[in-house]
């Protein structure tokens, strides 16, 4: 049967028909779905960890138990894994272990852009990289496959293009899952202490070795001769740009990217007269390629940064343009991705602008708040970073006024903030920690956590009290705010920022589209356009449903001045608000109120 | 250059929240049925609202690269007016453009720190022979609910198709629940038309 699906829906497809029961994760872009989507299908155990780490030693462990398991994460993830990440390398698996991997270029929804075939080569892992959806349940299975065979973690990479764009897949039915054998001791092989690691530390070197002998017959690796002048190596999305923009050129493509079959490619080497490597982010094939001493061109051509498309690759051969039209344009202004309407968060960053507070923030919706007009957010740097960093920051102005606070998402706290905050305690900090507290992991689509009492398979668990976790850590100033209460919030914030030793204000409201999701929302708030003096204060907090429209762009009747250089007003779009009134709450004429039936 | 020549693409455009990426798998599920190899991409912001969003639907009988190059898109179909513009790289002398003639405005607007640029039909009509351009939020609302917007602009993009009408409409009445299927196909006959 064809079906069109996503890269993540034909990983955890070919998961699935593989027989596989285990998965865990950490929701991350663009990683996400694929942990959900396997989660779905009948018979397999999959769950949220609280971050990468925890779910790659879970896999781990049920590995080790014979059964076969897969972990799954973003990019960056993988720096949060990578400590039993590069020892599981030493140990070997038992049973099949999977490390999916989905890497960013051009950033759409990161911090960096890390590649993580690096990690293959660090962590002495192999890697195969799939370049569409059916290639994608196809390897996930060869992945399988080969952990089993070599006794070894394996990679399967992704890139955003592959796990969230959709082609035909065929599918296969599912073969029966294989059930966990059980653990079996042998110390010299799990207990890595340093005795017993300089003896893995052999095996791994031969086990490349022995997979690099493997690749060279692997069926991922293809040479496609077509025309020889051009012969091009490349993996993964970038073979598809390749294809489109090169379709007389000659091919290798790797289905392995770690290690390669150095055979296979003097081979092909042989067969054609210019060679290009072409791959995304870092030369990672291409450096390997000139240390066989093979002539190649790279990354003196083909970008470094960002996604390929089928017109970069064509422009850095022929040093031609692909843009055909180049109309002169007015300068067009940014849409940059906003909080939603009735967003908690809203409330709790207007709050943090005002008061001029260093916010060392995290990563989360609500990292969007560093914008105009809210501009209440500074630093961002990676999933944990705001309490560290506002302890050192505290820590660092001997002024004794405090002006910093680290903010933090509630999954994003489990994932990596309790360990700071105990770290606040036990060194005498002074500074204040908010938790925004939506009762979801929000941005990568609403995921449960262990603070939700709901498993990602649905079963009711027991939630993560935040105030007593924070109390029997040590921490005495604990309190509970609204953030869409901009009065109480300013005013807690205030007080914790003046009082002595750390604090901790859990700012709490539900994500707005679990409300609505919920048939919660608030009835909706309109404009009272003969009230409004259109001073732009509802606006200052960018909420998506307010906009601002001049005189000339109202229907009738149009509403009288209220002032002389007044030349408009504010409407709310009724589709849009939630009521959270925040808006109206800043209002200084009372002219927010809400719907009447009768509009 | 052999099969990828022939690789159809659609690119929609528009602001999060409007439809873009259900329109975008709807067209994917049409040509797929109606015998094409197909690859579908998008672009989404961070967060769920207000943002850029962009999908690529590439149809043909082969389709390696699921992203085109610039200047290879077929049809722009956009949802928002001023959307249009920051896409015209990608289109050539030959592009279709549909748009829906509605503004969103982004903050920076909203601030009055920008102005929201005018001219953009008449931009848009001095570069491209076929310009379509519709209000279709307020035709869905005519239809029943303004957040159809993204069928009116189906209906309107399948005019410009030689896809049987009733492939269309049998995988629109799939794709949504039951209860808005009459409304949907409303809107989609009154874009159509359009």
């Amino acid at each position: 049967m064809n079906k069109l699906m996503s890269g993540n829906e034909a990983i955890a497809r070919g998961a699935y028909e593989h027989g596989v029961t285990f998965a865990a994760a950490y929701p991350g872009t663009p990683s996400t779905e694929i942990t959900q989507e396997f989660s779905r299908y009948e018979g397999v155990y999959a769950e949220w960890a609280p971050n990468e780490k925890i779910a790659l030693e879970a896999a781990i462990g049920a590995a080790f138990a014979g059964g076969d398991a897969m972990a799954v994460m973003k990019h960056v993830g993988v720096n949060v894994a990578a400590d039993p990440l590069f020892t599981v390398s030493y140990t070997g698996t038992n049973g099949g272990l999977v490390v999916v991997v989905a890497d960013d270029p051009s950033m759409h929804s990161s911090q960096n852009e890390q590649d993580s075939r690096n990690y293959a080569r660090f962590a002495k892992i192999p890697m195969l990289e799939p370049a569409d959806s059916d290639e994608a349940r196809r390897y996930i299975r060869l992945a399988f496959e080969l952990s089993r065979r070599f006794d070894t973690p394996v990679f399967l990479r992704s890139t955003t293009r592959l796990s969230h764009s959709k082609s035909v897949v065929t599918l296969d039915e599912p073969r029966e899952q294989r059930k966990a054998t059980g653990a079996v001791k042998n110390a010299a092989k799990f207990v890595m202490v340093p005795a017993m690691a300089r003896g893995r530390r052999v095996v791994v070197e031969k086990r490349m070795r022995d997979i690099g002998k493997f690749a060279e017959t692997f069926s991922g690796n293809k040479v496609e001769i077509n025309n020889p002048s051009m012969g091009i190596i490349t993996a993964g999305m970038a073979y598809n740009y390749a294809k489109e923009a090169f379709p007389e050129a000659s091919f290798l493509k790797l289905g392995m990217v770690n290690p390669l079959p150095e055979t296979m490619i003097r081979g092909f080497t042989d067969r054609v007269d210019t060679l290009y490597v072409i791959e995304e982010l870092d030369p990672v094939i291409e450096d390997q390629v000139r240390a066989m001493g093979i002539e190649v061109i790279g990354k003196e051509i083909f970008p470094y940064t960002n996604e390929f498309d089928p017109g970069v690759l064509v422009e850095a051969v022929t040093g031609k343009s692909p843009i055909k039209i180049r109309p002169e344009l007015p300068a067009l202004p940014n849409r940059p991705p906003n909080l939603c309407p009735g967003c908690p968060h809203r409330g709790l960053f207007y709050v943090f602008g005002k008061l001029n507070v260093f916010a060392a923030g995290d990563i989360g919706c609500y990292t969007l708040a560093f914008q105009r007009p809210l501009q209440g957010l500074d630093s961002c740097i990676c999933m944990g970073a705001s309490v560290g960093m506002a302890h050192g920051m505290s820590k660092a102005q001997e002024d004794g006024k405090n002006n910093v606070v680290g903010v933090i998402g509630d999954s994003t706290f489990i994932h990596s903030g309790i360990t700071s905050l105990l770290n606040m305690v036990y060194n005498r900090s002074n500074s204040v920690v908010v938790i925004c507290d939506n009762r979801t992991t929000a941005m990568t689509g609403m995921q449960d956590h262990p603070g939700t009492g709901v498993t990602l398979q649905g079963r009711e668990t027991k939630a993560l009290d935040f105030e007593r976790l924070a109390r029997s850590m040590g921490v005495d100033n604990v309190r509970v705010v609204n953030p869409l209460d901009l009065k109480e919030t300013r005013e807690a914030i205030k007080d914790e920022l003046a009082a002595e030793g750390p604090s901790l204000v859990i700012a709490r409201a539900p994500c707005a589209l679990l409300k609505s999701k919920d048939g919660e929302s608030m009835s909706p708030l309109m404009v009272e356009r003969e009230r409004c003096t259109g001073c732009r204060a509802c606006i200052s907090i960018g909420c998506p449903a307010i906009s601002w429209r001049r005189f000339e762009q109202l229907d009738e009747p149009i509403p009288e001045k209220k002032t002389k250089k007044q030349e408009g007003i504010a409407v709310i779009d009724p589709a849009e608000c939630n009521g959270c009134t925040v808006c109206s709450q800043l209002c200084k004429v009372n002219a927010i109120v809400e719907v009447r039936d009768n509009d | 250059m052999t099969d990828s020549r022939k690789v159809t693409t659609v690119l929609f455009v528009g602001v999060g929240g409007q439809g873009i990426i259900l329109a975008g798998d709807i067209l994917s599920e049409i040509v797929m049925r109606a015998g094409y190899d197909v690859k579908k991409s998008e672009v989404h912001g961070m967060a769920q609202r207000g943002g850029c969003v962009s999908s690529h639907v590439r149809y043909g009988s082969k389709v390696y690269s699921p992203l085109p190059g610039k200047g290879d898109v077929d049809i722009l179909v956009s949802f928002e007016r001023m959307e249009t513009l920051r896409y015209l790289d990608y289109l050539n002398e030959k592009s279709a453009v549909v748009v829906n003639d509605e503004t969103i405005f982004p903050p920076s607007v909203n601030l009055g720190e920008e102005p929201y640029p005018d001219a953009v039909m008449e931009i848009l009509r001095r570069y491209f022979p076929a310009v379509k351009a519709l209000k279709a939020t307020e035709m869905a609302r005519v239809a029943g609910d303004r957040r159809m917007a993204n069928t009116v602009m189906l209906g309107a993009l399948s005019s410009l198709s030689s896809i049987d009408e009733g492939l269309w409409k049998e995988v629109l009445k799939e794709a949504l629940p039951k209860k808005l299927v009459e409304k949907n196909l409303k809107a989609f006959d009154m874009g159509r038309k359009a």
